[in-house]
């Protein structure tokens, strides 16, 4: 077995080991084995409220979404050969962000707020493929080009916020920190969806994306298209951030930190260190909502709160190490 | 011998101009490669020898005439298809960060791979042939950025194997390496040359090397050709200084025949 395959199984084990741990802990606490029995085999009897719907969903979502964003951020990173960025970075979440508390702002019902997020992340990654597109495409100038809408987009949200009145607008002022506890079958089944869909496409791109990473001469020559494969990979890689961010809000530091621990353990881009990464993804928003919800019990924190406690000094430290390499 | 061995494509450039955006840098230039055999494209810096090399590679768009494989316009060709007759070195080529020296040549497979092939066994051979014959088997689990400067050019040349086009086109391959490595390096391209038969051309900034290794010069000044053939018919001190400006003494070389330049004293 290679060491990424090792990796990859040992990622999978802590995928359920804290599946299991999610669908037990809790103010009403269950015992591994009724938990699982109640989640798989055994539905109905008196767990079935709180495993059924409360923590199998979260559980599940947690998975899926931790994927979907660690993947994103590996195309992301790949693409523009930049470890530093990521959707989230580039203003994909903002301008989800700015979207829903748009439309809170005017007055719709919340329900209408995960269209409003896709729809924003959709609109903004648009918006920065166009701006930063001159005569072809550079990942450098998309990166400035998405810090430049990150920061705009910023300031329409804070006007927004102020500008009406809070109660409308402090349902996404809620939203806006990211969180996974109010998880329902119908947040999974849309980021099943949206996986089925882009992430076969996802590793299928892996090997373009190889050859790319030896630059843009080099790719050329080997015949890859170049214009199109980056067009194909920055809809992925938003398509993937805009899922997660309209089901779940914004989450920062997923995207970001994850294909950095998975290339650190299995090196550079490969089918093998994506699928690493994918499962890392899991592993990461699973533990980091656990965290959430057990650590100030029974006040519970938004898994948003958590990712980023935990992705900030971690950023600095690769940040550090950036440094000292160059 | 190549795994598959298919003969060496034909490549010439007909009435060719191309630009960065700018005035002319190659201007109406008409060459033909000779096939089976090593080119070395010469001339002063500027003079558009890395431009003609990146419109023959159909990495630079002619603004007006073509560069023709096969009797085919190179950018009419599916750019696959183009990749798997020429490959390309660059001068100063990228690799990924902490990249292997085996994970790199294996992506010089790209050509060969459609979107839901496996790894073949071709595909393995092709990066074993070209680990070997750049003598890197050794280090194949190494990381490239850790390699010293002549192999790490070995690893990209083997990457460029890899590619297993018969035709070879390379940027200044020997620029950053000492006297020892740029030999050994023209000596492994003059070997795949001669045992394999892949055509070569180069770019080289040493005229002297470019005697002595290529078979057909491209002597360019301003964007056009000043000269080109066999560098025993060509190198001449009057073209030497029509091409560089400066005064030189032609001597055949005492080890392999081909002419030798020796630049008289430059008066300010």
């Amino acid at each position: 077995m290679t060491q990424t395959a090792r990796l990859c199984t040992a990622s999978a084990a802590a995928i359920l080991a804290l599946a299991v741990v999610g669908l037990v802990v809790g103010d009403f606490p269950a015992s591994a084995r009724s938990a699982i029995a109640t989640a798989i085999w055994d539905r109905g009897g008196e767990f079935d409220f709180v495993i059924n719907t409360l923590r199998f969903p979260r559980v599940v979502v947690a998975v899926l979404a931790g994927i979907c964003l660690a993947v994103s951020g590996a195309l992301f990173q790949a693409l523009i050969d930049n470890p530093l960025v990521s959707p989230d970075i580039i203003g994909i979440d903002t301008g989800a962000a700015a979207c829903a508390v748009a439309i809170l702002a005017i007055g719709l019902d919340t329900q209408w707020l995960p269209y409003a997020a896709f729809a924003g992340a959709v609109g903004t990654a648009g918006l920065i493929f166009v701006l930063s597109w001159r005569r072809g495409f550079s990942g450098g100038r998309l990166v400035l080009v998405g810090i430049g809408i990150n920061a705009l987009l910023t300031a329409v949200i804070t006007y927004l916020l102020v500008r009406f009145p809070i109660e409308r607008v402090s349902a996404a002022a809620r939203w806006q920190a990211g969180t996974l506890s109010s998880s329902s079958w119908s947040d999974a089944r849309t980021l099943v969806i949206g996986l089925a869909v882009l992430l076969p496409v996802a590793f299928l791109l892996i090997r373009r994306l190889r050859v790319m990473q030896l630059g843009d001469d080099m790719a050329l020559a080997l015949g890859v298209g170049l214009e199109r494969s980056r067009l194909a990979v920055i809809t992925v890689g938003c398509g993937l951030a805009a899922v997660v961010v309209a089901v779940v809000g914004p989450l920062g530091f997923v995207a970001l930190l994850v294909p950095h621990v998975a290339r650190a353990l299995a090196g550079t881009l490969s089918g093998g260190v994506l699928l690493l990464t994918a499962l890392l993804g899991a592993v990461m928003l699973l533990s980091a909502d656990l965290v959430a919800q057990r650590l100030f019990a029974p006040t519970v924190l938004p898994a948003g709160v958590v990712t980023a406690a935990a992705g900030g000094p971690y950023l600095l430290f690769v940040l550090r190490r950036f440094n000292r390499a160059a | 011998m190549r795994p598959d061995q298919k003969p060496s494509p034909t490549l010439r450039a007909e009435r060719l101009f191309a630009d960065y955006g700018g005035p002319p840098v190659v201007k109406d230039l008409t060459a033909e490669i000779p096939t089976g055999e090593i080119t070395a494209i010469v001339g002063a810096n500027a003079s558009g020898k890395s431009t003609l090399l990146r419109a023959l590679a159909r990495l630079l768009r002619a603004t007006e005439g073509a560069v023709y494989l096969d009797g085919a316009d190179i950018c009419r060709l599916p750019t696959r298809s183009v990749a798997a007759r020429l490959g390309l070195l660059p001068q100063s080529p990228r690799a990924p960060d902490g990249v292997q020296v085996e994970d790199l040549v294996r992506r010089g497979r790209y050509p060969h791979q459609r979107l839901f092939d496996q790894w073949s066994k071709t595909d393995e051979q092709a990066v074993e042939q070209a680990l070997k014959l750049t003598g890197l088997v050794e280090l194949r689990s190494r990381a490239v950025d850790e390699l010293s400067g002549g192999q790490r050019q070995r690893a990209w040349i083997a990457m460029a194997l890899a590619q297993d086009a018969p035709m070879m086109l390379l940027d200044e391959p020997t620029t950053f390496l000492d006297i020892a490595h740029q030999v050994e390096m023209l000596d492994l391209l003059a070997r795949l040359n001669q045992t394999e038969k892949r055509t070569v051309v180069m770019v080289l900034h040493d005229l002297n090397q470019a005697c002595r290794y290529a078979s057909h010069i491209i002597a360019l000044a301003d964007g056009r050709i000043e000269a080109a053939g066999r560098p025993t018919e060509v190198v001449t001190a009057e073209l030497i200084e029509r091409v560089f400006g400066l005064k030189v003494s032609v001597i055949s070389c005492p080890v392999t025949d081909t002419p030798l330049c020796i630049p008289y004293r430059h008066n300010y």
